[in-house]
């Protein structure tokens, strides 16, 4: 009994210890104060200012630019990832699979900052302007692995027989995908896309080298260049919180969503 | 005409698109750091970065100290993580997989957020930013990616095997040290790959944990390429990425590289 209780202890104390950081940034961002630490009573003008036009434009310039990057990378690294596993799934020549298979892993196995300084490189090699478009392109790169690895265990599990039964019962070949692969693959392919969604919002590593000289920022370097510039802009406060929660409810959304089909698949 | 049509129409053709891709942006850009690492800004082919890098103590004594550092952020999290895995595996409560996914929920807050919401902490208590504190932070950040792969092996162990220990008349020290720990050790070892990897080569964490006074390896790889010292910087990434190469030798298993995506 003590064993069990000290047990739970344990693991409370690390959860606390591991969420007190967020906790402190969200509990002053109910408070002014330039300095986090300082307490100058309760308030919510730092979440007024945050969202007053005009007041933090490139910080709002730069949760835009994370949103809409995120968007698109996602968008395009589903579409692309969910092909490229059907395809995988369906070569015959086993040393090319295994070769795709593993350029799909380097990505995933690599340091950020190797594939941020690797594409830096490949973009100045080429002379191509760093930008919106090979920021994004740069986040496609690194979140369509995670979509291979999350449709293709889909894939494996499906009869294979379900698709030529379409044929035979006279269904188009776009007419079977449609109706009998995508069904069945239909979860992997939103998993694979909000785990993109998240990688792409929460990346620095691979933006820092990749945003270019014109002063495109993500939420993440313009944190990081105003971290260097001394002290935090206080607005930062709420909008951590704002992303942490989001973050948040994105997660447990996923979880509820996952739970029916894990279900199902104990049944079997 | 027809042969293109039956070419589309063959689903295994859907991979071509893809492969084009990644040799251009994942294969060509690796391709390039090689080819800088051994070029000088005119793009002569030399040795001259590598003899930079074994002259100048600088660069080697910051992989030294970042190993060190990384080996001991590892040490912290195995320390800190198993005992909290092994709970979370043994627990027969419903909430564990509630309790798991809060353990998980901070990997995916981006990672300058929980760094500069660990700074505030610091800042908060009054302790002074330093080694330690560097540390800590490195902890902070990496201790859900030891527990997660631990966790999930420890979950797959049959519990038959335990038991069959047990009515051999193992004590329960001897059934963990004898049958649970090496059955989970290929949890451990993806662990240390998530942690020990990434220790030393982020270098934003290192920058805002000590106010830029101790510097990693991936700080230097980021000065380099940002004063447009691409070639020295090309060097570095290398010997980085050949770091990557050799410890994933030993971690055959790669799909416990994905775990981040367990919690999907």
């Amino acid at each position: 009994m003590m064993k069990n209780f000290l047990a739970k202890a344990y693991v409370w104390i690390l959860l606390v210890l591991l969420y007190a950081p967020m906790i402190v940034i969200a509990v002053f961002s109910f408070t002014e104060a330039k300095v986090l630490g300082n307490w100058t009573g309760f308030s919510t003008g730092l979440y007024r200012s945050l969202f007053t036009s005009g007041q933090h434009e490139a910080l709002m310039a730069a949760v835009l630019n994370t949103l809409i990057i995120g968007l698109v990378a996602s968008i395009v690294s589903t579409v692309l990832g969910t092909v490229s596993a059907i395809g995988i799934y369906n070569l015959r020549n086993k040393r090319f699979k295994s070769a795709m298979n593993t350029m799909n892993n380097i990505p995933i196995l690599n340091a950020d900052i190797i594939t941020g300084v690797s594409l830096f490189l490949l973009f100045v090699s080429l002379g191509v302007t760093q930008g919106y478009v090979t920021l994004t392109i740069c986040h496609i790169t690194f979140c369509t692995p995670y979509v291979v690895l999350s449709v293709m265990p889909r894939l494996k599990q499906m009869n294979p027989n379900t698709f030529e039964a379409a044929l035979d019962l006279g269904a188009t070949p776009s007419q079977a995908l449609r109706k009998v692969i995508l069904p069945q693959i239909k979860s992997g392919m939103v998993s694979g896309f909000f785990l993109s969604f998240i990688l792409s919002i929460d990346d620095f590593e691979v933006s820092v080298f990749n945003v270019g000289t014109n002063g495109l920022q993500t939420l993440s370097t313009y944190i990081y260049a105003d971290s260097r510039k001394g002290g935090l802009t206080p607005e930062l406060r709420p909008m951590i919180t704002i992303v942490f929660i989001a973050v948040l409810a994105v997660l447990i959304v996923m979880n509820l969503r996952a739970k029916p089909s894990n279900q199902s698949n104990s049944q079997k | 005409m027809g042969k293109i049509k039956q070419f589309f129409g063959r689903r295994s053709s859907w991979s071509i698109p893809y492969l084009i891709f990644m040799l251009i942006f994942v294969v060509l850009p690796l391709v390039l750091v090689v080819l800088y690492a051994f070029r000088d800004p005119s793009g002569k082919f030399t040795f001259d970065n590598i003899r930079t890098f074994i002259n100048e103590k600088e660069s080697v004594n910051t992989l030294v100290y970042s190993i060190g550092i990384a080996l001991i952020t590892t040490i912290i999290c195995i320390l800190l993580g198993y005992p909290a895995a092994y709970i979370l595996s043994n627990s027969k409560f419903r909430s564990a997989s509630v309790m798991v996914a809060l353990f998980l929920i901070p990997m995916f807050i981006n990672v300058l957020m929980r760094t500069l919401a660990t700074v505030a902490l610091f800042g908060f208590m009054k302790v002074p930013l330093g080694q330690a504190t560097l540390i800590f932070g490195m902890v902070y950040n990496y201790l859900p990616f030891m527990i997660l792969p631990i966790y999930t092996v420890l979950q797959k162990i049959d519990k038959s095997y335990r038991e069959a220990a047990q009515d051999l008349g193992a004590d329960n020290v001897k059934v963990f040290t004898k049958v649970t720990l090496p059955l989970s050790m290929p949890g451990v070892v993806s662990g240390i790959m998530m942690v020990f990897m990434p220790t030393i080569s982020t270098f934003a964490i290192a920058e805002l944990l000590t106010m830029n006074n101790i510097k990693l390896f991936g700080t230097i790889i980021q000065e380099n390429i940002n004063n447009g010292m691409w070639n020295y910087g090309a060097l570095l990434s290398l010997i980085m990425l050949i770091l990557i190469v050799v410890t994933n030798l030993f971690n055959d298993d790669k799909e416990e590289a994905s775990a981040a995506g367990g919690l999907i």
